[in-house]
């Protein structure tokens, strides 16, 4: 399989990556190894020495709802570690153009001290006025809810927290994993700080003082100590974040105390939806945006970024097709526009050569008729769309199945396109300079 | 535009076709807040785009987009239903099927494509798909026909 950049690898926020680009997390995961061996060793404890005792002497559903719980709470956590908690790609050069020409409106030429552009911008929101802050790295207005992540240099949607704990910051897109991990590990300290002490006090009933029912089992000393040192944290934590759901509220939120009525001021939650159980069902069950970061995209030159025009002739209209497998094309020109266009695929799949040679209009041979300016191709343009917007990837689910099949048949469709019609789709045409 | 330019010198030519012109200028729509923090955009009609594309055409877009959006975050009895299912399983669900937000934004995708080239590109305007800016904004590139018109901006 040759080598493709994939976004991932030139993504600017510091975040580490596994799995191809599959797996998301912060770049310090150190303590979220104690989390999973914490949570990993007094479970296997627990099931080695206390649950074959209490499995007899009690009910069998001991193990199996404490193998449930292991489950849920293991399976939430690496959701939460694992995903994008929502982070706002940065803004592209022209869009920072755009609004730093936006933000320099209020200095007058004639004004005799220079005063520096406000960085704020006031929205309303449900009939609330909310300050919107320009966030110097991603080059964006943060939107509402969005909070600048420091560990991460990431602007987060819906930013909670960052959480060591756990190697990722808790944003909208994982909170619901992160509260749904917080109640059910909660629930499994109690079960197993509470089956650990049944077992101790099943041992001392039976006529032995409570030293020999330690000596006897020493494990279930030792998971009962440490659950009983983490459910307090772990419960206080999912009090709060219920408090925190049922108001619709996030962490950072409720640490500034953004609605807190300041001198009287009545201020209120302008995301609340209303009711309790309305501000959980959003919260836990809402709709959620899917990762907008496209880790496993394909890189285009959008991306890497490029000076707007450089060299003509590395852009050639072939070029926008990475042809699959290791094969080379050659169209070339004989006419009166000495044109060579080769596009050859030795190693990587993404190395496209077409070179102009002479400053004529282009003629390609082999069947592949010039078509007038004004009419594109209707599937060569959608064949361009497909490529930038939805995916960058050919083999991805397409619209347009019959021209997305056969590369040759891509390849050539789009050969069709005059050079001069690329004027028009410039930023469609990816060019893989440098990659 | 470039077509009509064939009796020119071989340079002209050149720069005409071998170096494609970036889009001359590029118009952000930004998002609409006032309800709430769900995808909505500014359906105001930007000055930049004056004379470039009829307003009703332009506004038939916003409001079929934002239209998209609000159902993509509807909180309909299926989709809440897709979301407690998912929490029961722990979230495994999310790994095997689409969401309906992602199957809303499938849906824009192809709606932009064709309007794009239905009315955009004809018109010398290109929409790009929001989901790309991370639902921020929409891009809405303009190429000039005109090499030589400078992007004045009208504030």
């Amino acid at each position: 399989m040759p080598h493709a950049t994939r976004k991932w690898e030139i993504y600017p926020g510091r975040n580490r990556f596994c799995c191809e680009g599959r797996i998301m997390m912060a770049k310090q995961v150190g303590i979220f190894y104690v989390t999973v061996g914490l949570i990993v060793a007094t479970s296997c404890t627990f099931f080695i020495f206390d649950c074959p005792f209490l499995a007899v002497k009690i009910t069998p559903a001991i193990p199996a709802v404490g193998g449930l719980l292991f489950t849920f709470v293991l399976a939430t956590l690496f959701r939460t570690s694992f995903s994008d908690p929502g982070v706002i790609p940065r803004a592209t050069p022209d869009e920072a153009a755009d609004i730093e020409k936006q933000i320099e409106v209020p200095n007058s030429p004639n004004s005799p001290t220079y005063r520096p552009p406000p960085r704020t911008k006031e929205v309303v929101v449900c009939g609330q006025v909310v300050k919107l802050k320009f966030c110097f790295t991603c080059k964006i207005f943060r939107p509402p809810r969005a909070s600048h992540c420091s560990i991460c240099d990431n602007c987060v949607d819906g930013f909670d927290h960052h959480c060591p704990w756990i190697g990722n910051c808790v944003g909208r897109r994982n909170y619901r994993y992160f509260y749904s991990f917080i109640v059910s590990l909660a629930f499994m300290c109690v079960f197993i700080f509470a089956c650990a002490v049944t077992h101790l006090v099943l041992l001392t009933r039976d006529d032995k003082p409570f030293l020999d029912a330690i000596k006897e089992s020493p494990a279930s000393v030792l998971v009962a100590i440490v659950c009983f040192f983490s459910v307090w944290s772990v419960l206080g934590l999912a009090g709060f974040h219920t408090y925190l759901t049922t108001s619709n509220q996030t962490t950072n939120e409720d640490i500034k105390g953004s609605f807190t009525g300041k001198r009287g001021q009545e201020k209120v939650n302008p995301y609340s939806k209303g009711g309790v159980c309305a501000n959980c069902l959003f919260i836990l069950c809402g709709p959620m945006p899917p990762s907008f970061i496209d880790r496993r995209g394909f890189v285009t030159p959008e991306h890497s970024i490029a000076p707007p025009i450089d060299s003509a002739p590395t852009t050639s209209p072939t070029s926008a097709v990475p042809i699959q497998g290791s094969s080379e094309v050659r169209l070339l020109s004989n006419g009166k526009g000495h044109v060579t266009v080769s596009v050859s695929n030795a190693g990587s799949r993404k190395q496209a050569i077409g070179s102009i040679q002479e400053p004529k209009r282009p003629e390609v041979e082999s069947g592949v008729s010039l078509q007038p300016l004004s009419t594109l191709s209707a599937s060569s343009l959608q064949l361009l769309h497909e490529r930038t917007m939805i995916n960058t990837d050919l083999d991805l689910d397409s619209l347009d199945e019959s021209a997305s099949s056969n590369p040759c048949h891509v390849h050539l469709e789009s050969a069709s396109v005059t050079s001069s019609q690329t004027g028009l789709l410039h930023p469609l045409v990816p060019r893989y300079n440098g990659l | 535009m470039a077509s009509k330019k064939k009796q020119t010198t071989p340079t002209d030519d050149f720069s005409a076709r071998g170096a494609p012109a970036p889009p001359t200028q590029k118009v952000f729509i930004q998002r609409d807040y006032s309800e709430g923090t769900q995808v909505k955009f500014q359906t105001k009609f930007p000055s930049e785009l004056e004379g470039k594309i009829e307003r009703e055409k332009f506004e038939y877009t916003l409001n079929t987009l934002n239209e998209v959006y609000a159902e993509a975050e509807k909180m309909s009895c299926s989709s809440c239903c897709e979301g407690c299912f998912a929490c029961l399983t722990a979230y495994l669900l999310y790994c095997c099927s689409d969401t309906h937000f992602e199957k809303c934004l499938k849906k824009v995708a192809k709606f932009i494509i064709e309007q794009n080239e239905r009315v955009y590109v004809p018109r010398g305007l290109l929409i790009i798909d929001p989901v790309e800016r991370g639902l921020r904004v929409i891009e809405i590139c303009i190429f000039s026909d005109n090499a030589a018109s400078t992007p004045a901006r009208s504030n």
